[in-house]
This record gives C-alpha cells, structure tokens and sequence, in this order.
C-alpha cells in the first residue's frame, strides 16, 4: 500500500495484484458460474450440477453468449478482458487508471441494463426482443455468476479511481468506499425509490400530480394534534427523556464506585433485549385500568382506575423504557474515554468538582450526547409495536403508515407520502445535530501518556444520576418480575397455579429411537431468529464500523451524500422497509423473497447506521495523529485500521455487535411482510400467540429469549475484550 | 498484501453466507403455500390435519387480511403463495376484479348451505366461503355490575351516554370488522340515521382499536367494559375464561362472509385445488371445533361448536356486502365516518 500522500510505483504495482485477484473473480463468475439464480434446492445443494454448464438454466454467462447466442453477454466480456492489458504491458498509471475505469464502467452499466432489460416475462422493452429474439417464460434472476462480475467490475472501477488520486489514492479506502455504495444502493436505494416513487401516483396507478398534492397538503396531517405534530412530540420527548437516563446510567458505570455499577450495567440493557410487544403487555398488567397499580390504589384509597397508559403516556414510558438502553450503549463508550487529563488540568486551575463537571466533563461528551439523541429521535418515530399497542387514539405516523398499506383502504402512494414526511424529520433533525457539532474538538484519547486519575462524580450530580436512575430501574426490574413470573402461571390474571405446561408447549423435546424430536411449538422459529441474528450481527457491525471508519477518518468526494445515504434505512420504520423490499426483491433481476438472505439484508442495513454512530462518535475521541503515526511507520490504512483505530474503538465494537444481534432477534414490524414458511421469526409467532390470548405461551418464549440474548450479550463482552487506555482507578475511598 | 488477503478472508466468509441461505432458498413447488388469516393456532391444526388426511404438503404465512391483500398484490408479477386463505368476501372480490385470483368449482360446492353456494355463484368461484359470522358486541359482566351500568341489549343502548368512555370498537379505516359494522350499522337503521348513531355512540367511545378484536379481549382483561365485535370472537374469550357476556344486538345485525381462494399464478396449482376441497370438507371445517373456534361453517355437514351462537337467537338483516365494497364506497364511508363521527365534539 503506499504512502497517502505520495505516489509510488510500488503501492500501484501492489493495488494492481489485488486487481487481479478481482478479475480473477470476475472471469471465474463469467465463464464458470451459472449466471442466473437457481430455484429448486439451492446452490448448495449441488443438483444444478447436474444440467451444468450447457443447459440455459444454469448455464455461465460465457456458455450462454457463445452456445445459446446471447450477444447481450458480449460487452461483459469485453469489460473484463481489457484490465488484462495493464498486467501485459507496463503501462503508465495514468493510461492504466483509464482502461480500469472504462472497463468497470463499461461491465457495471451493461450489467444494469441487462438486470433491466429483462424481467420475469421477457424483454422489457419489446424493440430487444426483435434485435435479439425471443426469450423463455420465467426468466429467473441474476445469480452467483452476475454477482462474481458485478464485484470485479466495481473493483476495477474503484481501483481505477484510487490510480488516479481519488480517496487520496489508498486502494483499500476507494475499493471499501465503492464496495459499500453499490451494496448501500442497492439494499437501501433501490427498494425504497421504488417505494417513493409510488407517492406520484393515484389509486389507479397512473402518475397525477393531483394526487400527489392532495397527498402532501392534506390539511389533516399538519395540524396541531396531527399526525405528525404527534409524532414530533413523542419523539422529541422520548429523545429527551432516554438520553438524560442514559447519561444518569453511563456516569454511575463509568464515574462512581458504587457497589451497584455491575448490576446497573445488566439491569440497563434488559429493556432492550425484550421483543417490544412484551413490555408493553406488561405495562398494561401494571398501569392499565385493569392493572396490579391501580387495584391497589382502588382498594386503598378508592381512587377510581383510569385509562392513561393509553395514549401519548403510555408509548412514551416504553419507548422510554426500551430506548434508553439504546442511548446508554452509545453513551457509556463515550463517558469512559474521555480524558481524566483535562479535567485535571480544570481542577488545577482551582474549578470545583462541580464546575469541572459542568464546563469540561459535559461539553466533551457532547457527540455522544447528540448521537444517543439522534438514534432514540428516529428510533421513536420508526417504532410501530408500541403506538400500536398503547396508543388508544394517539395516531403517529409509524401506524398511519402501516395501515394504508394494510388498512380497508389500501393506498401505497399515502403510505409513501406519509414515509416521506417521516424521513424528513428525521434526517432535518439529522443535519441540524451535524451542524451543531461541526468544527469542534471533542478529542480525548491521544498518544500522550495517560497518567491522570479518572475523575469521580461531584457528589450533587451523583445524587441527581441516582434519584432519576433509581426509580427506573426499580420499574424496569418490575416488568422484568412480571414477564418471567407470566410463562409460569396457568392463566395470566385469572388463574394462578402454577405451571411448566407452557414452557413444555413452547419448548418440548421428545427423544424417539434415539433421535431427538423437536415438539414445541417454538422451535422453528426459534433456531430461524438465532441463526439470522446470529448470521447479520457481525456483518452489521463489520460494515457499520467500516462506514464509520471511512466517514470518519478518511477524505472522498462525495461523503456528504454518502452519509445521508447510509441514514435512510434507519430512518424508515420496519414496515416501509419490509414493503419496499418485497416490491424491489420479489421478482428478477433480483429474487430474494422468501429467502433468508432478505431477512439478514433488511436487518443489516436496518441496524448498520447504530453501529455507524456508535463508531463514530468513539472515533471522534481518538486523536487521527495515532493514525498518522501508523502511517508513518509505513503502515497502510487497512493494517492502521486493523491494529490502531479498531483496538481503540473496542466499546463500540461491542455495543455494534450487541445492538445489531438484539434488533434482529426482536425486530418485529420490518420482517411482517419478510417471514416466510421456512423463515418463521420468534417475534411474530409471540405476537400470534398473545393475539390469541396464549400469554402464558408468549412470556415464556420472551423469557427463554431475554436469557438467550443475556447470555450473547455476555459472550460478545467476553469475545472483543475491554480496550486499556492506561487510565489509573482512582484509589478507593475510605 | 493484507488488502488482498482480507478481501479474500471477507469474500470467503460471504460467499459462505450466500451458500447456506441459498441452501434452504425456495423449492419447487411439492408442497402448498398458504397465506393463512386465522389465528396462528388454528393455521397450525389446519395444517396439521390437511397433511395428516390428505398426505399432502402444507406450509403457511400466518398474515392479517390486510397484510395478505398487501402481499398478493406486491408479488403480483411472481405469485409466491398459492392460497389466500380465510379471506374477507370483500378483499377477494377486489383480488378477483384486479386479476390476481384463479377461479375454482370444487366438487364440495354441493355440500355446502346455500348461503355459501349462492357467493361462490356470485363471485364466478374466485371465492368459496369457509364460513360466516355474525356481527355483534361482549360486556365484562364483573366491571358491567361494578359500575352498576345496565345491560346493553340492542346496537342503541350502546349510545345511552351511561356507557361513556367504556366502549371499544376498532377503526374502520384500518379494520375490516369495524368497516364491517359501519355498513351493517348504516343498512340496519339507514345512512343518515346510522350515522347519528354512530356519532352519538362516539362520545362513549374510549378508543378505536386498530384491530378487529382488540376491543373484545380488552374487555376480557377489564380494561374497557364493553367492545363490539363478531360474536365467535366474543364468545372465544368466554371460552378461555374471561367473565365476557355475548349480545346479539335485538334490532338484528349483520355478518361478515369469510372465503378461500386460489392466488393466479400460483406455483403449485393442484396442490392449491386439493387445499380448497379440503378446507371447504367436514374434515378441514371441524378443526375449527379443536381449536375452539365459534364461527358457523359453511359445509352443511361439519360440526359446529356447542357455545357457538345459535342461529335462532341470532336476527340477521338483509345485507347488502358490496354496498360499501368497492374503492369509491369505501371512500365515501370512511370520510363521512371521519368527519360526523371521529371528528365530532364529545
């Protein structure tokens, strides 16, 4: 790899090996690999073996130009045989950046044009069809082949960029920039343009810009009490409420030496780990009109139950309560890195704890104050189970949404309008943060020595964490009594023997001859969540700290509209993401439906930007002169990040993998309309079961589900390991 | 060479990905997909019994009929389920008129009462009902007597502002039950007049649900005192033990047509015929009564449930089902709906 800033013959000869091995790829996917996607058993399963490679079902994409006359291959096979040129001849950096662009322009568009040109019934555009003939019925979607071309083509595009100076010529920053574009664009873009473009036309399916108006100024989603001042109100007081919690919880873990940190720590990600619609069941179970709290202020002071958990009070206690984890994760990295140095430095010049709290402690965790905000704000406005469960007739725009799809009056276009509307607020809320925190230091960890003691709390502030904390956890650790205590009574609120039968329903396991029998009725979708969790939590990390690296570390044209890119999926609430990729994956050029690979993609892209934040509001503390230094000693970016930056970030690496393995475990509105027969996720078949009034059932699953994620969640700990900053523990006090 | 080799390390781990999903990726067609809007555990003891008589495949997506009607329509061009099961009449007809269903005679029409042959008839059999409910409403008879309220006995009494804030009925702009009861309500007494009613009944009104049932089990759990809803679903939560008395509202009422059809396009066709005649036989409509279901089958010879509502007790009134059914209908109700009864001052 070579230095960033000067161009070395060296560094170009090594970026063109990798090329090769690209390209290698690429001719593998062209003249070996079966170009369409195979139905039936699959690919592992060897049978399209069989009837390759003459066959035009599986047949390569070289097979199918040269035996079956599929010219339309042809300038695939062109753009993939000129990079050859630049390993033949030694050719000029500037003529060899040429030829590489060209030819990964050249693969890339025609590869679009192909994936467009022909769907499921054929040309698309019947002019082709004369050119070229007729094609079959059915025509299955891109497969392995195109994907193995796909990759080379964009590789050499991307490497002919960094030849000529792009991302500052490093071929790893521009391979990884281009790599996570093109998957940003087609997982993310892609299915929701075809979503929003549903908003330009009527119920009739044809473009109106009357509808489109009616759609926008429809007076009754702007006014006071509207749907969106609804949720513009909740969001901002759910936003509020988790992040000062959140802070409360990050400063006893980080800055006290109370017993009760350890617990704290445990207690504050439970809401998290709990499928959505449970808390809420329990809210109703404790506050509800019928609830355990207000029986007994019935029976003792006669006060007469109401129905207030129903409405904006109630969705806003569980958002609370489920989002301050969310805040508390990217906040605790945060709080623990900060420098007990300055702080230092405040208390030499004589500032009291207090004022050094106040004026240095709080100001430097701003960006990670502003980036728990963010993420509660959005993920507020894109949650839909709890407003469902709770709302009574508070309406928000995560529900509107929802039902015009599914509702009696079923209107794609107003639920694209609506989704719009949605994106707006967040991403307005989006720019506003990064204008907040634009050109200002936040950084804390540097090379220089750390021989600073970590400052304690001033002794007020612990009292306020405590008190706001406290009650908190005491309701938290109620619900928690409650959904545990529910999968083992006969009946929920009416009958309270005691039971194991609904864990036996749930979970039974029969042994048969020997082999085990899987009899309850929650293992299948069961092992289906663990697996997709368990497949999407390191790539979403993987790739979300990978953005994050890039965004944050390194300079390209274009990385304005490539962050905003990588925020639009988060934005969006489940069920408009769900939908748009049953419109974009369900049919060719890319069939994905009803395969597990939708489910991991949705959540990959879904939960990425979390990792993203957390990634970059660690990476703001890291002082880049650590990454200089690397650089120096002759280190490339890839060998910087992998033994500089990503050691440092080892908070946010957790937090990653734990969040992302936790939303897809009890992600429900964005895979209604992903699951499938083969692919049942544990959280729809708990809503099922409580929907028909098996609580029992459903606490059950949830419990054997929070003691799952307790257990990963630990584990993860364990995996990555703590990051050392060479702070000294205060001593402790007497 | 660290590029290449994590390039690789990372092509790897994807291509691995790729392979075990592809791996358990759609089959052919063997077995029959269905898009299934019952309840979860009657889907299950449905499919349970269709592969145990028939020896037959089944697999199902348990979905609302909203969530089915969205997905039909979304995979439109590559049909992936093969039966719409337990479909509104309704959404059917929509499906049907749109091109998305595949009409079928199945040998068991003979069977069935002439209720269901007549719809079958009338939709050219993109449809055949499974079974028909009547529309009604369930009190807590525990709250109903704490409170010391009266019975309510006909849809009027429900406006009698001694039941204010005690009511649950579902919104008609998301739930087809409540749609369902908006029409009833309004072919029962007239539009002008329903709608009087409707806004008068509003002020006692303490939520409009999202779905269909969640007014009645709200009820069961005593969280409001009384929800309107079809009677099979009230009587289900006196079955599971909630104190839920059924009402069949004295004026008459009306009923909702619940139908099975086959999605155009489907990819295992004869599997889907075998599903539709199984379904519409005793054997697939006495399931019902395993799972505790009340609702009144379609084939004269299946069983019906001992608790289920007695047609003698039950008045039915001459009811139109497409009155309201079609895009402009449904636009009419809904926004009249909003603007006399939800936007009404309390």
């Amino acid at each position: 790899m070579r230095h960033p800033e000067e161009p070395g013959d060296e560094g170009s000869r090594r970026g063109l090996r990798v090329v090769g091995l690209w390209l290698a790829l690429g001719w593998l996917g062209f003249a070996a690999l079966p170009w369409n996607a195979i139905g039936g058993p699959g690919f592992t399963a060897f049978q399209w073996l069989a009837t390759w490679p003459l066959d035009v079902r599986t047949a390569p994409a070289a097979v199918q130009l040269f035996k079956h006359g599929r010219l339309w291959f042809m300038p695939l096979a062109v753009a993939l045989a000129l990079p050859l040129l630049v390993f033949r001849t030694r050719m000029q950096d500037r003529t060899a950046s040429r030829v590489l662009i060209g030819s990964g322009l050249l693969g890339l568009v025609t590869l679009i044009a192909i994936a467009f040109a022909i769907d499921i019934t054929g040309w698309t555009w019947r002019p082709l069809a004369e050119i070229f003939g007729e094609l079959p019925r059915r025509q299955p979607g891109l497969g392995y082949g195109a994907l193995a071309v796909a990759a080379a083509a964009l590789m050499a595009l991307c490497h002919g960029l960094a030849l000529r100076g792009w991302a500052k010529g490093d071929a790893f920053v521009a391979g990884a920039i281009g790599a996570s574009i093109a998957l940003v664009g087609l997982f993310t873009l892609y299915p929701i343009s075809r979503l929003f473009l549903r908003v330009l036309l009527d119920r009739d399916g044809n473009v109106s810009l009357a509808a489109l108006q009616a759609r926008f100024a429809g007076s009754r989603i702007w006014e006071r009490g509207g749907v969106v001042w609804n949720t513009l109100q909740l969001g901002l007081m759910t936003a509020v409420a988790a992040t000062v919690l959140a802070l409360c919880f990050a400063l006893i873990v980080a800055r006290t030496e109370l017993p009760a940190r350890r617990f704290v720590r445990v207690l504050s990600v439970l809401p998290m780990i709990t499928p959505p619609f449970v808390v809420g069941l329990a809210l109703i179970m404790l506050f509800g009109r019928a609830g355990a709290v207000n029986a007994v202020l019935e029976h003792a002071f006669g006060i007469v139950p109401t129905r207030w958990i129903y409405g904006l009070p109630g969705v806003w206690l569980a958002q609370t309560l489920a989002l301050t984890p969310v805040a508390y994760l990217v906040l605790v990295g945060v709080v623990e890195g900060i420098s007990p140095t300055l702080e230092e430095a405040a208390q030499t010049l004589r500032a009291s704890r207090l004022r050094t709290f106040a004026t240095v402690t709080l100001p430097l965790m701003a960006p990670g104050l502003a980036n728990a905000f963010l993420i509660v704000f959005i993920e507020s406005l894109a949650d839909f189970g709890n407003p469902l469960l709770l709302g009574g007739n508070l309406e928000v725009l995560s529900v509107a949404i929802y039902f015009a799809i599914v509702g009696v009056q079923q209107d794609p276009g107003r639920a694209a309008a609506l989704a719009i509307v949605l994106l707006a607020l967040s991403l307005t809320l989006f720019v506003i943060q990064r204008r907040l925190l634009a050109r200002r230091g936040f950084v804390t960890i540097s090379g220089r020595s750390e021989n600073a003691n970590r400052l304690l709390l001033p002794r007020a502030v612990t009292g306020v964490a405590l008190g706001l904390a406290l009650p908190w956890a005491v309701l938290a650790l109620i619900i928690y009594a409650m959904i545990f205590a529910g999968g083992f009574f006969e009946k929920w609120g009416l009958d309270r023997a005691l039971t194991l039968r609904h864990y036996v329903t749930a979970f039974g396991v029969d042994v048969v001859n020997g082999s085990v029998l899987w009899t309850g009725g929650a293992w299948s979708s069961f092992f289906t969540s663990l697996t997709i969790a368990a497949v999407s939590a390191p790539l979403t990390a993987a790739f979300g700290l990978l953005i994050a690296y890039l965004l944050g570390r390194q300079q390209f044209a274009g990385k304005g509209a490539f962050e905003f890119l990588t925020m639009l999926p988060f934005a969006l609430p489940g069920t408009v993401v769900g939908i748009s990729y049953i419109l974009a994956f369900n049919a060719p050029p890319i069939e994905l439906a009803y395969t597990g690979i939708i489910l991991v993609a949705c959540f990959v892209f879904r939960d990425m930007t979390t990792s993203l934040r957390a990634g970059l509001a660690s990476l703001t503390q890291i002082d880049p002169s650590l990454d200089e230094a690397s650089a120096t000693m002759r280190a490339g970016s890839f060998e910087t990040l992998r033994r500089v930056v990503l050691p440092l970030m080892r908070p946010a690496i957790v937090a990653a993998l734990v969040y992302s393995f936790i939303s897809a475990m009890t992600s429900i509105s964005a895979v209604i309309f992903l699951t499938s027969p083969r692919f049942d996720m544990a959280t729809v078949n708990i809503v099922g079961r409580a929907e028909v009034g098996e609580y029992g059932y459903a606490t059950a699953y949830a419990s054997v589900l929070i003691v799952l994620m307790v257990l990963a969640v630990l584990l993860i700990r364990v995996l990555v390991g703590t990051r050392d900053l060479g702070q000294r523990q205060p001593a402790v006090a007497g | 060479m660290r590029t290449g080799r994590w390039m690789g390390r990372f092509l790897a781990g994807f291509a691995g990905v790729l392979g075990l999903f592809a791996g358990i990726a759609p089959a052919a067609a063997q077995e029959v997909t269905v898009l299934c809007n019952f309840e979860v555990d009657w889907c299950e003891a449905l499919k349970t019994t269709y592969e145990r008589t028939t020896g037959q495949k089944a697999v199902f997506i348990r979905r609302t009929d909203g969530e089915s009607l969205a997905q039909i329509r979304a995979e439109r061009s590559n049909p992936r389920a093969d039966i719409y099961h337990a479909a509104e009449s309704a959404s059917a007809k929509q499906l049907a008129a749109e091109g998305l269903l595949e009409a079928y005679k199945s040998p068991y029409m003979a069977e069935l009462h002439d209720w269901a042959q007549r719809i079958a008839e009338e939709n050219k059999y993109f449809q055949t009902p499974i079974y028909t409910g009547v529309l009604g409403f369930g009190y807590n008879t525990e709250l109903l007597a704490k409170k010391k309220l009266p019975e309510p006995k006909c849809w009027k009494d429900l406006a009698n502002p001694a039941y204010k804030d005690e009511i649950q009925m579902a919104n008609p702009g998301s739930s087809g039950t409540a749609f369902n009861t908006v029409s009833t309500i309004l072919q029962l007494m007239g539009e002008d007049a329903g709608f009087k009613f409707l806004a008068a009944m509003n002020k006692n009104v303490n939520q409009y649900t999202r779905s269909g049932t969640a007014g009645i089990r709200a009820a069961g759990k005593g969280e409001t005192t009384i929800g309107i809803a079809f009677l099979h679903d009230s009587v289900a939560q006196t079955a599971q033990g909630y104190p839920i008395k059924t009402v069949a509202p004295c004026e008459g009422t009306g009923y909702e047509i619940i139908s099975s059809a086959i999605i155009k396009g489907a990819p295992n066709p004869e599997g889907a015929r075998k599903w539709m005649d199984f379904v519409l036989s005793p054997a697939g409509q006495n399931v019902a009564i395993t799972v505790n279901k009340f609702q009144i089958p379609s084939n004269k010879n299946a069983q019906t449930h001992p608790m289920a509502p007695k047609a003698s007790e039950v008045k039915l009134i001459k009811l139109d089902l497409d009155k309201y059914g079609s895009k402009e209908g449904r636009e009419y109700l809904l926004s009249r709906w909003e603007n006399e009864v939800f936007k009404a001052p309390k």
